[in-house]
């Protein structure tokens, strides 16, 4: 396991401005992941959790404070050079699994070889399908799989390109316990083998699995758990 | 992966939409190429019909001016060429001049730039007792020909010169001497052969001799002198005919008088000229209504190409925008592993532009294959080869693609830019 800091949040704030008023998402928070780092991250619906993660991903600028994934800070690139900084340092997996509903399981592993350039990625995704035990599924489209089959192809995605961060948004919302153990099983490799995993989820065995816990609330980080 | 599986295996997967796009941009194609070919045929048909009146025209003023010229000719010159001197009255009263001018004259009126007159026939004309004939009066006319207009093309003489002893009897000349084509007698003390006799023309054309004029002028004693030169006037004359002739041959023979006669010579030109003039003005007319029609179909396609254009790339841009809104979630997930706007931009233009290549196509083939079916109907029987050449079979194939682009711009922009932090946030 290695201690080098991958993620580092410092100050953060978002506020979302809507015809009801201003609503402070994110209000100063600061945390940094490591190699090694499995981190459940909860609290109450629209406490901010979902806008720290896309944050934490490059996905949405902070209004203040900074940022910083692999020594890097995101929002400091050019839009085009952050999307390519985001598919070869962070993974995403979701609740929704977000397959593209007419590629085969390996197209959508491999979907990623569309920012990544010249860099071949069919072995390892293929490598990723048999550990995963949906290799023999490879060919079929995401609707005929199941939904865990559907996350473990989703996650294979967010691998595929041996990010240092895997950003994981309720990913076991949506699936039995079995299922959910063996998604949350290969996250804990994930980050066994030196990743980082910052996962919102209200699932207590998904907390339960994390080395870490953090806790928002309206925005703030109140709770810090190693 | 490539883009272009990502494109191809979308289209398949949302092939309704595809086809959507696919058959704006084939029944646009169909419908401009349709108004292209119709324009086209008209034109076509126009020509045809007008070189068709052209030609027939042609053909129907080529008979009239023979008609004309032949008429002309049984009427004889209308414009005659006297010396200055020469009293007119006696003219009239005779029939001929008695004064003479030199017969080089004529060699100066056909070597000038002389336009309002044709067919110069010098002449010396009298009157004379026939004394080997019982002293009958005859009108001896001693001709050489028409002399040939040096500037002009050749034209075929109102009446042929007489050779050197022979001689051309009028009429009442031939039979009240008996005298046949190839008889011989004497005039002026020579002996001649009858070379052509005249029906009866009731003129003084029936007591007339013609004659080769060197032998009238050795015979009459007036070496080198003609006493008239005739010619026929042009129809290319104004309504001041005879003021123009007149004008012009003063000006190179100053020392000669001008008449004019056989009016019904000149009415037939002039009704020639009106039948001319009608034709032509039936053939301008018959253009311009061809040309007013060709306009009015113009402008229809000049509304209707647009707006075929317009519908079909309103109709793309609005199924590309029901493709984006979609792929909301599918371009948030690209965005977030990374791919980049423009790639996105890349595979919504794409997408829209194969919709076009193929609708195109489409368009073009559907055209060609119904085209059998409205050819007598619609295009004027013309063959699809003669209305469309390969550049306007091209045309579509590479305007409709771009269109189908430009048509699909905005919707792939509206993809390219989509937040992905919005579109997942809200999933």
């Amino acid at each position: 396991m290695t201690e080098e800091t991958i993620l580092e949040a410092e100050g953060l704030k978002k506020t979302f401005h809507t015809s009801g008023g201003d609503v402070r998402a994110v209000d100063d928070i600061s945390f940094s992941l490591s190699g090694g780092d499995f981190v459940a991250m909860h609290g109450p619906s629209g406490c901010g959790k979902s806008t720290l993660l896309l944050m934490a991903g490059g996905l949405l600028s902070p209004d203040e404070g900074t940022l910083t994934i692999a020594d890097a800070d995101p929002y400091s690139l050019s839009a085009g050079a952050r999307a390519a900084f985001r598919g070869k340092h962070v993974g995403f997996v979701f609740q929704q699994f977000h397959l593209i509903p007419y590629l085969d399981v390996l197209d959508n592993v491999l979907v990623n070889q569309l920012a990544a350039g010249e860099e071949d990625l069919r072995t390892e995704a293929e490598s990723l399908l048999e550990k995963f035990q949906i290799d023999h599924r490879k060919h079929h489209v995401p609707s005929r799989l199941s939904v865990g089959e559907q996350q473990r192809v989703a996650l294979a995605r967010a691998l595929v390109r041996k990010p240092g961060l895997i950003l994981a948004d309720e990913p076991t919302g949506n699936l039995d316990t079995e299922n959910s153990a063996i998604i949350l099983d290969h996250l804990s490799e994930f980050a066994k083998a030196g990743g980082a995993v910052l996962m919102v989820t209200h699932d207590d065995r998904a907390r339960a699995a994390a080395n870490r816990a953090l806790e928002l609330s309206e925005g703030k980080l109140v709770l810090l758990k190693h | 992966m490539k883009l272009s599986r990502l494109v191809s295996r979308e289209i398949a997967h949302r092939k309704g939409s595809f086809v959507l796009s696919f058959l704006g941009v084939a029944l646009a194609v169909g419908c401009v190429v349709a108004m292209v070919c119709l324009l086209s045929a008209h034109q076509r048909h126009a020509s045809q019909l007008l070189e068709g009146m052209r030609e027939t025209t042609k053909a129907d003023m080529v008979k009239l001016e023979d008609d004309v010229r032949k008429s002309m000719k049984g009427l004889g010159f209308n414009i005659y060429i006297f010396p200055k001197d020469q009293e007119m009255a006696e003219v009239y009263a005779e029939g001929f001049a008695s004064e003479t001018m030199p017969e080089e004259y004529v060699t100066t009126l056909a070597n000038s730039k002389i336009v309002t007159v044709n067919h110069l026939l010098p002449s010396l004309t009298r009157k004379l007792k026939w004394k080997e004939q019982n002293d009958r009066t005859v009108i001896a006319i001693g001709i050489r020909g028409e002399v040939p207009i040096a500037h002009r093309d050749p034209k075929k003489p109102l009446i042929d010169r007489v050779e050197p002893g022979k001689l051309v009897l009028g009429y009442e000349l031939a039979k009240g001497a008996g005298l046949k084509e190839g008889d011989p007698t004497a005039f002026l003390g020579r002996d001649f052969v009858v070379s052509k006799t005249h029906d009866e023309r009731g003129t003084k054309d029936d007591i007339t001799i013609w004659m080769n004029l060197s032998e009238a002028q050795e015979l009459l004693k007036e070496e080198g002198r003609i006493n008239a030169i005739q010619a026929l006037e042009c129809n290319c004359a104004t309504i001041d005919r005879l003021g123009e002739i007149r004008a012009e041959l003063m000006n190179i023979l100053p020392e000669t008088q001008i008449i004019e006669t056989q009016s019904t010579a000149l009415a037939r030109a002039e009704a020639r000229n009106l039948a001319k003039a009608t034709a032509q003005k039936r053939l301008a007319d018959t253009a311009r209504e061809l040309a007013s029609l060709g306009k009015e179909r113009e402008r229809f396609a000049g509304v209707l190409l647009p707006l075929a254009i317009l519908a079909a790339m309103i109709w793309i841009g609005l199924l590309a925008l029901l493709n984006v809104r979609e792929r909301i979630g599918e371009i948030g997930i690209l965005r977030a592993v990374g791919v980049k706007s423009s790639r996105i931009f890349a595979a919504f233009l794409a997408r829209a532009g194969l919709a076009g290549v193929l609708g195109a196509l489409a368009g073009l083939a559907g055209f060609a294959l119904l085209y059998p079916l409205l050819r007598d109907r619609l295009f004027q029987a013309q063959e699809l080869s003669s209305l469309l050449e390969l550049k306007s079979w091209l045309i579509p194939l590479i305007a409709a693609p771009v269109l189908a682009a430009a048509s699909a711009w905005l919707p792939a922009l509206l993809a390219a830019q989509k937040d992905p932090a919005y579109v997942l946030r809200h999933d």
